[in-house]
């Protein structure tokens, strides 16, 4: 049984916990320094990178074009190829499916590639409840899902776990999900990965049913693509007898040339290597070779809602690489979970919001707000999807839910202050004057004076209580810059202001 | 309604007022080198494979000295005789279980194709390289590239291959990431990866 | 050429000297600059906190104080970014065409202080003389949203008497962030606790940056730790001659 991110806390309280997290926070920061170093020396090998970019986010911006006909395609080509193709409104649909497909085949037990997407309908839970066992078989899959714990990352679920936790994990656990951890089990990466060959080996061997999601699905050739590093995809997608495959309907490329652009651009923003070890790919049934029976779900769940938003739209292009969250300041200090959702990080913060909707539950509307902002996951996307306009955007739509309150928020109320002095020079010249007032009277009284002589404040009641519990904030100044101008026409040197 | 034709409708309006964008986007050319054999071998050691690198003449051997002595090794029904003579012993698949597979230590494939420069290897599975599970449950996989199937990038592997088949990409031995993001080879895939090109001019 | 100062509304109500350091620079390089009194607010704080329909009022300033001007220079990389990035946004928001195309001429002419004085003005050694150790820290907007590039370190370079130590992680959010800093105050005061140990880290004296904004949040941070480090906008420093203390 994993966690639910269900009744998570809003972003700003649960970065909170996050943050007096010691041991979280180096594991982070380690592990985000690290794949930091190695995209940026595998991305600095290419020669013309932002080209590559620019056709990775044309690529998936034409099959988002005129998306109800790639899916028509792409469902002909797989029919066509002897792969049952269904489709799934939402979660509950896609989730029934795979159930009807076990139980049609009486498993008690499906191996499952790591796929976001079967993590966001609950997957395993829903299987769960039908009495069917579905393991996990990425590592960090195994470690998440053994330690009953959450994914905190696209790529490396467990990247908030250090080698002596996961080796905990493992001694403890392993035996209850099928074969022990060996006794002489040290928290050696390279030990550790064996544990966890020997530990899955025996479930690849005996499995009948697989389920996958899919990195990419190229409509024209009705082909799906894995893209991986294990090779637990590969026994997955080779081994069983059956298997289905939850696809997003966002996952389309029209094209089978069109994967060239987004099979350069994905390894090297995502692991930072220059290929990653194994990619597979299948068209339906091939006979002999591989399961004979392959289902593929077409999952809507929020992504028609998501291709509406003109501005959100962009979004949908994502390949989960999870180069933003490598980058972004903000996740590398509070880690996954504080996103209460198997989509953290900044492209967690528009994906989930576009996914739902704005203005439904408060947890979802604060994940705008959880970024300062300053455009690193957009230097970093391969796919250039602009995150900080995005999240601008929805911010401006969380806004927009509630301008029919009765009461508004004190935030509302500020703001329409501020947008009504902002309106007219008079106005805030006038608050200008009382902040000098306040400075002239501060400037005797008030404050210690710190480097540079300027007065500083330390603890200031109210709202400015926020900033102040851990910043300083200077004294306001005798003069506004307008007053000085007006009184000098700019004529004075700064001895006379500026204090 | 049916959830395809609500999804269906539902997108239709989601794009109305697009314009659909009938041209497939050209990509830029990928690297170039003057020598993709040689940093094909390159590329493919930088992951800890093992790459050596043969005349025709000593392909056999060459095949030999990868299997360790004492190892049970099975070969695709399609694999070339010339491969095939450095590991006599061989047992050839002829549809073995998962089980039989994973009692069996080395496998020898041919592949399809080559990629300089990311070290890459794709295999389509026809008769010389064999079903997907042959080059995945033995730990050792040895896989002959002959010099004029190394292609310069991804982009050129991609114009030669044939998607109705299925093709397995292969970059190294099995890896992850997983822990600390310290990279370790060697998971459920093979754990040894033997490259061995063969230069097929003079 | 007709220039006019945009000083921003934390300049003009909290940092008038920096508003004055770029007055007294920009005559000392021979231009004449106005201070148009219409001016308010670029009208960032409302967007990035989503009030689109509250941000028209201040871009309607705007346009209405700096039309007809050739050039506009601000003192901030953020308030620069938001003219040129967001204020089309917030035309639009408004659906008066008039004032979209006001933006459509007004905003491209908006320069963040080290644009103006490297690409305009065509000068990096700006007779600047400032005797102290110094880092730097690009501010994201003027980093990556304008992309000064290395501008500040160039005019920071040709300062005489000025030493210039590399801040380590330079390029990494000093978590500000505007709204951020208030809405998610422990993330935020986070990324200013590692920014504010870089800093101190470099043995630098004064840490100089293109926004007052960061500075006030990573000032205010090295404030409280009494790093005794002090923090000074770019222009300050620029500004600075042995005529002075």
């Amino acid at each position: 049984m994993t966690g639910t991110f269900v009744g998570m806390p809003a972003f700003p309280e649960a970065a909170r916990a996050a943050l007096a997290d010691t041991q979280l926070r180096h594991n982070l920061a380690h592990a985000t320094a690290t794949i930091r170093g190695k995209r940026a020396a595998v991305v600095g090998e290419v020669e013309d990178w932002e080209s590559l970019r620019l056709a990775g986010a044309a690529v998936k911006d034409r099959a988002l074009r005129d998306l109800d006909q790639q899916l028509v395609t792409l469902e002909e080509q797989l029919t066509a190829r002897g792969a049952t193709v269904h489709w799934a409104r939402d979660a509950a649909e896609a989730n029934a499916i795979v159930a009807d497909v076990a139980r049609a085949h009486a498993v008690e037990e499906v191996v499952k590639v790591k796929s976001m997407v079967t993590q966001e309908i609950g997957l395993n839970e829903a299987l769960e409840a039908e009495g069917i066992a579905a393991w996990e078989t990425d590592l960090a899959e195994l470690i998440v899902q053994l330690g009953e714990d959450l994914p905190s990352h696209i790529l490396v679920p467990a990247i908030h776990r250090n080698r002596a936790e996961i080796r905990d994990i493992f001694r403890r656990r392993m035996a209850t999900a099928g074969r022990p951890a060996p006794a002489d089990l040290t928290d050696e990466p390279a030990v550790l990965a064996a544990a966890a060959r020997e530990h899955l080996r025996e479930k690849f061997l005996r499995a009948k049913m697989a389920v996958s999601g899919a990195n990419f699905a190229v409509a024209d050739t009705g082909t799906l693509v894995v893209v991986e590093s294990e090779g637990n995809g590969r026994m997955c997608l080779t081994l069983p007898e059956v298997l289905v495959s939850v696809v997003g309907i966002e996952k389309v490329v029209p094209t089978w040339a069109e994967l060239d652009p987004l099979l350069r651009l994905l390894p090297r923003s995502s692991t930072g290597e220059r290929m990653n070890p194994y990619t597979s790919t299948w068209s339906g049934v091939t006979p002999g070779d591989g399961p004979q029976e392959v289902h593929v779900v077409l999952l809507d769940n929020g992504r028609s809602r998501a291709l509406a938003d003109d501005v959100g739209r962009q979004a949908l292009r994502c390949i989960r690489c999870s180069a933003c969250l490598n980058v972004c300041p903000v996740y590398e200090r509070t880690g996954g979970h504080a996103y209460g959702s198997v989509y953290p990080g900044p492209i967690g913060a528009i994906l989930n919001p576009l996914l739902k909707g704005t203005g439904v539950d408060e947890q979802t509307d604060a994940l705008p707000y959880a970024s300062s902002l300053c455009g690193a996951c957009f230097e970093a996307c391969p796919v250039r999807i602009d995150i900080p306009e995005v999240l601008v955007e929805l911010r401006s739509q969380v806004v927009d839910s509630h301008r029919e309150d009765r009461v508004p928020k004190p935030e509302t109320a500020a703001m329409r202050g501020a947008g009504w002095m902002f309106g007219d020079a008079a106005r805030w010249a006038r608050l200008g004057r009382v902040s000098g007032l306040v400075g002239r009277v501060l400037g005797r009284v008030g404050g210690r004076a710190g480097p540079g002589g300027r007065r500083t404040l330390s603890r200031l009641p109210g709202p400015a209580a926020a900033w102040t519990d851990a910043r300083d904030l200077p004294a306001p100044p005798r003069e506004s810059f307008r007053a000085w101008w007006r009184r000098t026409d700019g004529r004075l040197d700064e001895e006379d202001q500026g204090r | 309604m049916s959830a395809r034709d609500e999804i269906l409708r539902r997108v239709r309006e989601a794009v109305a007022g697009l314009d659909p964008d009938p041209d497939p986007v050209v990509a830029p050319v990928g690297a170039t080198t003057a020598d993709p054999v040689a940093h094909f071998a390159e590329r493919v050691a930088d992951y800890r494979a093992v790459v050596v690198r043969v005349v025709a003449q000593g392909l056999a051997q060459a095949v030999a000295e990868a299997i360790p002595a004492g190892e049970r090794v099975v070969v695709p029904p399609g694999l070339a005789e010339e491969v095939r003579a450095g590991v006599p012993e061989a047992i050839v698949d002829d549809g073995l279980t998962a089980a039989d597979l994973d009692a069996v230590d080395a496998v020898v494939t041919a592949c399809r194709v080559g990629i300089a420069e990311t070290g890459t290897l794709v295999l389509d599975h026809t008769e010389d390289q064999g079903r997907r599970a042959l080059t995945l449950v033995p730990d050792r996989h040895v896989c002959v590239v002959r010099a004029d199937q190394v292609v310069a990038d991804v982009p050129d592997a991609v114009a030669l291959l044939d998607p109705d088949r299925p093709l397995t990409w292969i970059s190294g031995p099995s890896a992850t990431s997983d822990i600390e993001l310290d990279r370790v080879e060697g998971v459920h895939g093979p754990r040894q990866l033997h490259v061995i090109v063969v230069d097929t001019e003079g | 050429m007709r220039v006019a100062l945009m000083v921003t509304c934390v300049n003009d109500a909290m940092f008038p000297g920096t508003g004055a350091a770029v007055v007294r620079l920009l005559r000392r390089l021979g231009v004449e600059v106005d201070f148009p009194e219409a001016q308010t607010c670029c009208g960032q704080p409302m967007v990035n906190t989503g009030y689109l329909d509250e941000a028209v009022p201040a871009v309607r300033s705007f346009v209405s104080a700096f039309e007809g001007y050739d050039a506009i220079v601000t003192p901030s990389g953020s308030c620069a970014g938001s003219a040129r990035h967001q204020h089309g946004l917030v035309a639009r928001r408004s659906g008066d065409a008039a004032l979209g195309m006001a933006v459509a001429e007004v905003s491209p002419r908006t320069y963040e202080l080290s644009e103006f004085l490297v690409d305009v003005l065509g000068v990096t050694d700006v007779g600047a003389y400032f005797p102290h150790r110094v880092t730097y820290h690009p501010t994201c907007h003027s980093l990556r949203m304008l992309g000064v590039g290395d501008r500040p370190q160039r005019l920071l370079s040709a300062v005489r008497g000025l030493q210039l130590t590399e801040l380590p992680a330079a390029d990494q959010c000093c978590g500000f962030g505007g709204t951020f800093a208030l809405k998610n105050t422990d993330t935020s005061v986070a990324m200013g606790a590692d920014k504010a140990r870089h800093v101190a880290q470099t043995g630098a004296e004064v840490l100089v940056a293109g926004d007052n904004s960061c500075l006030m949040h990573v000032g205010g941070l090295l404030s409280r730790q009494r790093s005794g480090i002090r923090v000074m906008h770019l222009a300050e420093v620029l500004a600075a001659t042995e005529d002075e203390r």
